[in-house]
């Protein structure tokens, strides 16, 4: 068994400093050439992976912070617009109630100036039909005098302006 | 199974060739598998490298596992170095065994005591430097009071004992497994019959020693993980 014992026949210290260089050179030359690169690239992937949750995350957020403000927005929007529908609502009213309290004022004025007029023309017509009365009556006493006083009568009404002259003085 | 190991005295070093040879394959095959499957990164993975990204959670798993990601992210590379090279070292011994001239070249690295405490040394030697540097030798030497001071014995003991538990076991797993694969290869398959009876327990126990080559890798950095975590951790 010299194989089994090989320390038996002497210590192999060759084979002890080899295996040693070998293994510190393998050590740094697999780091150089392979973990250093495989690490660097899984390092790389996780802060990809990382930068991308965050990116991801961001943007989640914005779009939330985006939304909120849209949802304010519109209902900002709605509330405006119900007070707009709500001013005009009271504009309307406020303007037929003047618009109806103008007409009712105007109604009246045009009955009372009407109503004045009828009286003006009453009055002048029945002004006019007195006037036509007076020279109505004085023509057809004209005419009747003129056609029906008698000789007789004619005498009396003398006499009598003579007594009533006469009495009078 | 009495090969001979082929020694060479280089410098007053003594070299077993065979280890050279199988530490040098054992190091280009992780390499070229861990470039070859890391050469084309994307951001969205494919194939190999999610694969790959799998073996460095897994590994991140084991290091969260006995410690903060805080002090334990600086062992990554190492857990994911150490796993795959001896996983790979492991499986190396699997497919055949190359004997010339009675000779053993081709096996696992890691069916050698002294590559395996090698290693174990090598992570030990790691969590005292670690312990230390990121503590401060005040808090490392206290660590060897705790929790009473005459435990100090215990623990010089603890440490010697963690070095030859996590190289041995390595060792003494792969190592039986190649023995009985030899066996069932060398002294079963004699003739025709031979051959064939032993082909049904060769492929079963080739099947069970990739099962104990992969749990022993991971055996392997657990251990170097909870090791260095008693030195590093604060808390425990």
């Amino acid at each position: 068994m010299n194989y089994v014992l090989g320390a038996a026949a002497g210590l192999n210290t060759g084979d002890i400093i080899f295996q040693l260089v070998m293994f510190l050179i393998l050590l740094a030359l697999l780091k150089k050439f392979a973990w250093g690169p495989l690490m660097g690239i899984m390092k790389e992937r996780e802060e990809h992976i990382a930068g991308e949750i965050g990116a991801a995350e961001k943007s989640r957020a914005e779009a939330q912070k985006l939304m909120e403000e849209q949802r304010e927005m519109l209902k900002q929007a709605r509330t405006e617009a119900q007070g707009l529908i709500e001013n005009a609502k009271k504009q309307g009213d406020v303007q037929r109630d003047e618009i109806i309290a103008l007409a009712r004022t105007e109604s009246e004025r045009i009955k009372e100036s009407a109503k004045l007029e009828i009286e003006q023309q009453k009055e002048q017509a029945v002004a006019a039909i007195r006037e036509q009365v007076a020279s109505l009556s004085v023509l057809i006493a004209s005419k009747v005098i003129e056609k029906e006083i008698s000789a007789a009568d004619q005498e009396k009404l003398i006499n009598e302006y003579i007594q009533e002259a006469g009495n009078a003085r | 199974m009495h090969h001979e190991a082929p020694l060479r005295e280089i410098f007053g070093l003594t070299f077993n060739l065979a280890n050279l040879l199988m530490i040098t394959i054992a190091t280009a095959l992780v390499f070229i598998i861990a470039v070859l499957s890391t050469r084309k990164l994307a951001m969205k993975p494919t194939g190999i490298q999610n694969f790959m990204e799998w073996i460095m959670d897994f590994v991140k798993g084991i290091i969260n596992s006995t410690m903060d990601w805080k002090d334990g992210g600086r062992f990554h590379v190492l857990g994911i170095t150490l796993l795959m090279y001896v996983f790979v070292s492991n499986m190396l011994g699997l497919p055949f065994a190359v004997v010339y001239d009675n000779v053993l070249w081709w096996k696992s690295p890691t069916a050698d005591p002294v590559i395996t405490l090698t290693l174990a040394v090598m992570v030990v030697g790691l969590s005292h430097y670690y312990g230390v540097k990121l503590k401060g030798t005040a808090e490392y030497g206290k660590e060897f009071f705790k929790p009473f001071w005459f435990m100090f014995p215990i623990k010089i003991i603890e440490e010697f004992a963690n070095t030859l538990t996590l190289g041995l076991r390595l060792y003494g797993n792969i190592y039986a497994g190649e023995i009985l694969l030899g066996l069932l290869a060398a002294s079963l398959a004699t003739d025709a019959v031979g051959h064939l009876a032993a082909a049904v327990p060769m492929l079963v126990w080739q099947g069970f020693s990739i099962f104990v080559g992969a749990i022993q890798a991971f055996i392997f950095t657990m251990l170097t993980m909870v090791y260095l975590s008693h030195k590093v951790s604060h808390d425990h």
